[in-house]
């Protein structure tokens, strides 16, 4: 978290321990004014109106309100939903509720670069389509779909779209009026805010949008989410919002030069490494590379003073590669062999050039261990050998 | 998740890490499990073949640390073993003396199983061939 942030929340904490929803006593009116505060400042960042705003918990309650809601509200218009295979699991495992309910979903798979093709989107679209639901950028690869073509044609065809934008927005600009959006997932802790805070962003006008609440209770947030607002949370939200837009364009610029020295190492230095996702449509800060023949988890294990992320997630229980990346079609032996690099406000090049250097040191042991690259190098083609499966 | 002390030093020092020429008669070679399983095992074994004692092991594995560790420790133990006796190291011999997370029991396994498929094929390599025992007859 931004130290600016925590500063703007402390007094909510202490002084000012108001609840915004109490309308009869001081404390409540400067709850509620910090409050509404922040939310023109998030909406600011999106260009929003503060009124279209709805506070929540965190991108995973605004995936589910914006996916669940307009199915339930629209269902007597249809029982179709598109959207993509890569989507993050709270938009996913949210579709698949819904289809035991009996709604119809259709997931769209992505090119080898990891973009959704259009014209598979348009091909998908029936009468009975009420939502398409796409990320904005991809939070393991870090790709940025095409969503203002998307919003296009949602709006040619009347079809509402929603987006979790949880990766891009403070990363990279995001208009919900550019783009057409018509429901939007944020989240406060991916852009230096606190953990447990997000938003949904709900269009009111040109088409006014409406969802049914799933939750019920005292018709906070104009009726669409019950529920005591976190106060502090909220003001810590505002204040990342207002920072990420007065410092986006220098930072982005910033991290995608680190981003790059880092990518520009690593593929200098070794062979057969390979970057999974476009890198053209992709946001400054996110890399993710596949080293063939190490795998990914003991890559992690030699470089663990180093906050990065496996592509496999061997290392919960599961042992299952990725299924952003299976999705590219990157074959599970790859998928098992990459890393994801955040690169974030507080890193410094020192770091980044650290990074680089760590991990073509480990990666060039781990190869000198592995099998499979001196079968590589002796010649073997690998998809040919009869392995023992396990 | 936290990797016991005998694993970070497995890992950070692995022993025998290394190929043996496979086309020798008394070098065994045992290759398991799979690339899109995220592990695979090469162990050999080097056998004195009048005493029948493993005189040198190597390995070279891809996957996890704990997979690098077991097999990494299945060299050290198979060294100054005789071939019989290699065949009865356990898998839970290598759990317990590297503390493995049950996750991580599939790395032992698949330990136990590179030593099996090494002694194997040694053992197939001392003993001539059908074809070949026809062909003499």
């Amino acid at each position: 978290m931004d130290p600016r942030v925590l500063n703007a929340m402390l007094p909510y904490f202490s002084e000012n321990f108001g609840n915004a929803a109490s309308r009869n006593h001081a404390f409540g009116w400067r709850a509620e004014e910090a409050v509404e505060k922040a939310r023109k400042q998030i909406a600011d960042l999106i260009g929003a109106n503060p009124r279209e705003i709805v506070l929540t918990s965190g991108a995973t309650e605004s995936n589910n309100l914006a996916i669940k809601g307009v199915a339930e509200m629209y269902a007597e218009r249809g029982n179709h939903i598109i959207t993509a295979a890569t989507e993050h699991k709270a938009v996913l495992d949210t579709t698949k509720r819904l289809e035991k309910e009996g709604c119809r979903i259709t997931y769209l798979p992505v090119r080898q670069d990891g973009l959704i093709d259009l014209d598979m989107l348009q091909d998908a679209i029936t009468d009975k389509t009420i939502l398409i639901s796409l990320m904005y950028a991809n939070n393991e690869i870090g790709v940025i779909q095409p969503l203002r073509e998307v919003g296009k044609l949602a709006r040619e065809k009347g079809i509402l779209l929603h987006t979790d934008a949880t990766q891009a927005v403070g990363k990279i600009p995001v208009s919900v009026i550019e783009d057409n959006i018509d429901l939007m997932s944020l989240t406060a802790h991916k852009m230096y805010g606190p953990k447990g805070v997000g938003a949904l962003y709900v269009r009111r006008k040109n088409p006014r949008v409406q969802i049914t609440a799933q939750m019920d209770g005292g018709g906070h947030e104009r009726g669409m989410r019950s529920g005591t607002l976190n106060v502090p949370g909220i003001v810590g939200f505002g204040e990342a919002a207002a920072i990420c837009r007065q410092e986006m364009a220098e930072e982005s610029r910033r991290l995608r030069y680190l981003r790059d020295k880092l990518k520009d190492k690593l593929l200098g230095d070794l062979d057969e490494v390979f970057i999974n996702g476009s890198l053209e449509h992709r946001l400054p800060h996110n890399l993710n590379i596949s080293f063939a023949y190490v795998e990914g988890e003991s890559l992690l294990m030699g470089i663990n003073d180093i906050a990065v992320s496996s592509g496999s997630a061997c290392t919960s229980a599961t042992i299952e590669p990725s299924y952003v990346l299976k999705a590219l079609g990157a074959g599970d032996d790859l998928a098992h062999s990459s890393i994801r690099f955040g690169i974030g406000r507080f890193n410094t090049e020192e770091e980044i050039d650290y990074t680089g250097e760590k991990v073509v040191q480990v990666v060039r042991k781990l190869r000198e261990l592995s099998p499979l690259y001196e079968m590589v190098k002796e010649g073997v083609d690998l998809s040919k050998v009869q392995w023992t499966a396990h | 998740m936290a990797y016991s002390d005998k694993v970070l030093d497995h890992y950070n020092n692995p022993r025998n890490v290394g190929s043996l020429d496979k086309s020798l008669t008394n070098v065994g070679t045992g290759i398991v499990g799979a690339p899109e399983c995220g592990d695979v095992m090469k162990l050999q074994v080097f056998v004195n073949e009048e005493t029948g004692i493993i005189e040198d092991a190597k390995f070279k594995t891809f996957g996890c640390g704990s997979a690098i560790a077991s097999s990494s420790l299945a060299t050290e133990w198979l060294k100054g073993k005789s071939v019989d006796d290699a065949l009865s190291i356990k898998n839970t011999d290598i759990v317990n003396e590297l503390s493995l997370p049950p996750v991580k029991i599939h790395c032992s396994v698949l330990a136990e199983d590179a030593i099996k498929a090494a002694i194997n094929d040694y053992k197939k390599k001392q003993t001539p061939q059908p074809e070949a025992a026809a062909q003499k007859a």
